[in-house]
């Protein structure tokens, strides 16, 4: 699904990503954990391709397709889906217009005609359903005046409407008390099969008790310092992240 | 991609205008200049009574005492005033009764515009008063609006049929003496709209008008006149566009409203003329006067999204007459390039419980000045008016400025005056969001700016609120890649 290879990329000239590898099939949920200031949310940003971020060498791949040619909203065409740490407001425009203007954006990339009114209110009560959101906040301005459990539900809907190839989700259990994070994971539970993949990016173990990953890898200071399964994360949360440091 | 600003900034500058064709229709054109026997000659080829010939001249005698004003926040050349013809019709017979009387040229103009009549007689409650270079060439629905005895159509023909409320009621609201622009108005108007609305009558369809500015170098000068009478309803529609002009192109028009008691007139305006090039170059002047009267419980509601023109000085308004009489004012100002606009509103509270509501949106990009400026003044006698105004400005890049001049006068102290002032700009975090669900920046734009503009967006008429909305992304948008 995705290939990393090698990957080094800048913001304003300071180098953040260092060198990552990392290797995802479909059907498969990673998980990259490390302190604050290791490169997570970068990583995340990079993939895709916010051009805040220069890429300095290496590459990635989407089913094989080399993403530097593609820009961001090409890449989301392709099948990448960013939930982001911190979604930004748009006045007077509300979740179900945005929703409607992506998935119509989307269909047209691939030369389909919009998707039929109808159906199209049909799925978003099913996946509204499946984050347990009520119609009322579907006429709501997007993300404005948004807590952050509704903020991190809204992105989640959005990911269940455009049933991306590749999922990530920045820091998603940021901000989350624990209902609301068994609401969003379930919701992503749900979004699983075989030929998708996610990839969870997260300081806490926390939310992988709910979203468990078959891979997990740390990164520290740019690099993946160590990769394993799940018990890996359990490792962490009694440990800290002191001695990963001293494994870099 | 995301973009910075410095690439929002060059994308929005190089938008060319949609609209730019030029339709080559014979047309009957006087020789450039102005004195009074102009003005005579204009009232005699449209057969005007004396009363009228008369009310022009003494105009046109006032207005030569006047000066242009230049308190408005707007810099150009202005225009020579004896450079200008100041009449063109089409050369045709008498009126059209169908389609196919019309000549195949204008029905083309129209179907570029994407407003042929064709679907505009299908789009059913709405009857088009079309105005091309000063003269109505086609109307429709006519006959179904004079069964519940609606008057719709053209002021020349108004003047001749119904002489007895044109004369009452013209210049009662925007006297000749009134401004400028105003006084030239009424010595020279071509042409326009008059619309009458029985008592007791609500208009069951919306009453539309084109506008268009066709002849190079004729300036227009429309003047329209509606009078909703007792507890009668209409809504009104305006739109317009122009072809593509190197030299300046002049627009200066007077429209009146008057409602009678417990009388409701909406006006709405969508303004598309030609802005200029990205250099400035060209562009239509909009000096425009517009100002309703409101009677006795009676309610008048602007609401204009303007996207056009060169310069801009417009300032749509109520006087708030009778007690318990309702002003609203709903806008939308969008200028891009070199564009400037001065505009607001005037909201005059003389009666007693008055109340009047302002929302504006003002959207400036490229190197474009956007200004609001409202007055709202409340008289000693208008005991407990009421007014709230809102004026939010969007910023696009950094070349671009938004101004608000907000002038609140008040003499009685029971009044209520509030006000509330916003200014945002468009974030590359914004524009990446969307990218990264697949929406592309210039649909971005389109839908950030749409969300900005929706409260005043819903206050139009559904077929018109989808037109403006096209053309606001029409306006602000580049081609990307």
């Amino acid at each position: 699904m995705l290939t990393i290879e090698n990957l080094h990329a800048q913001v304003e000239g300071k180098p953040i990503l260092k060198g990552i590898d990392l290797d995802i099939k479909p059907g498969e949920v990673h998980a990259i954990m490390g302190p604050n200031g290791s490169g997570k949310s970068t990583l995340s940003s990079v993939v895709a391709g916010n051009e805040d971020y220069e890429i300095t060498e290496g590459k990635m791949l989407l089913k094989g397709q080399d993403l530097a040619e593609l820009s961001a909203e090409e890449r989301a065409h392709a099948g990448i889906f960013l939930s982001f740490q911190y979604p930004v407001e748009i006045p007077g425009v509300s979740v179900t217009n945005f929703i409607k203007t992506a998935i119509n954006a989307n269909r047209k990339a691939k030369g389909l005609e919009d998707y039929p009114a109808g159906e199209l209110l049909k799925k978003i009560r099913e996946k509204a359903k499946l984050l347990d959101i009520e119609s009322k906040f579907l006429s709501r301005s997007l993300n404005e005046g948004f807590s952050g459990g509704e903020k991190k539900r809204n992105e989640i809907f959005q990911m269940a409407m455009l049933e991306p190839a590749l999922a990530i989700l920045d820091e998603t259990d940021s901000g989350l008390d624990i209902d609301a994070l068994k609401i969003v994971a379930n919701g992503v539970n749900k979004l699983r099969n075989k030929d998708n993949a996610i990839l969870v990016i997260t300081h806490y173990q926390r939310l992988l008790d709910y979203i468990v990953p078959d891979f997990v890898h740390v990164l520290f200071d740019g690099k993946i310092v160590k990769s394993g399964t799940k018990e890996l994360a359990f490792e962490l949360e009694e440990k800290g992240y002191d001695w990963i440091k001293e494994l870099a | 991609m995301s973009y910075t600003e410095e690439e929002l900034k060059k994308e929005l500058e190089t938008k060319e205008y949609e609209y730019g064709f030029y339709t080559d229709i014979e047309s009957e054109t006087f020789p450039k200049g102005l004195n009074a026997d102009i003005v005579r000659q204009i009232s005699l080829k449209k057969g005007e009574p004396e009363w009228m010939t008369q009310w022009r001249l003494e105009a046109f005698e006032a207005w030569q005492k006047m000066e242009e004003p230049d308190w408005a926040n707007v810099n150009y050349t202005k225009p020579n005033l004896q450079d200008i013809s100041y009449y063109s019709a089409p050369k045709k017979k008498d009126q059209y009764k169908s389609l196919d009387e019309v000549d195949p040229e204008l029905l083309e103009t129209f179907n570029k515009l994407g407003i042929s009549l064709e679907e505009q007689k299908k789009l059913a409650g709405v009857a088009v008063d079309i105005v091309m270079d000063s003269v109505s060439v086609a109307t429709t629905f006519k006959e179904t609006l004079a069964e519940k005895g609606i008057i719709f159509c053209s002021i020349s023909e108004a003047i001749r049929e119904h002489p007895e409320l044109v004369k009452k009621y013209i210049g009662s609201v925007v006297p000749p003496k009134d401004n400028y622009y105003a006084g030239l108005n009424s010595a020279v108007f071509s042409d326009g709209s008059f619309c009458y609305i029985p008592k007791g009558v609500r208009c069951p369809m919306e009453l539309s008008t084109y506008f268009r500015i066709n002849q190079a170098g004729t300036g227009q000068f429309e003047r329209t006149l509606v009078i909703a009478d007792e507890k009668s309803y209409v809504s009104y529609l305006e739109g317009c566009t122009a072809p593509s002009r190197d030299e300046n192109q002049l627009h200066a028009a007077v429209v009146e409203l008057i409602a009678l008691d417990e009388a409701e007139i909406k006006y709405s305006t969508v303004q598309n003329w030609y802005p200029g090039d990205s250099q400035g170059k060209g562009g239509v002047f909009n000096f425009v006067t517009k100002r309703g009267l409101c009677h006795t419980r009676s309610k008048i509601s602007w609401t204009q999204v303007e996207t056009g023109s060169a310069v801009t000085w417009k300032y749509p308004s109520c006087i708030l007459k009778g007690d318990y009489s309702i002003g609203e004012f709903y806008s939308i100002a969008v200028t891009n390039n070199h564009q400037q606009a001065d505009t607001g509103t005037k909201m005059i509270h003389l009666g007693k419980n008055t109340r009047s509501t302002i929302i504006s949106k003002g959207i400036s990009a490229g190197k474009s000045q956007n200004s609001y400026r409202g007055l709202v003044q409340i008289s000693s006698r208008a005991k407990n008016a009421r007014n709230f105004s809102q004026c939010d400005s969007l910023l696009m890049g950094n070349a671009c400025g938004a101004h608000t001049f907000p002038y609140i006068e008040a003499k009685n102290n029971t009044a209520q005056i509030e006000h509330e002032a916003t200014t945002s700009k468009i974030g590359e975090d914004q524009i990446f969001y969307c990218n990264q669900r697949g929406i592309d920046t210039e649909k971005a734009i389109a839908l950030i700016v749409n969300g900005f503009s929706k409260e005043v967006l819903n206050k139009l008429p559904m077929e018109f609120a989808v037109e403006a909305q096209k053309l606001l992304e029409i306006s602000l948008e580049g081609s990307v890649g």
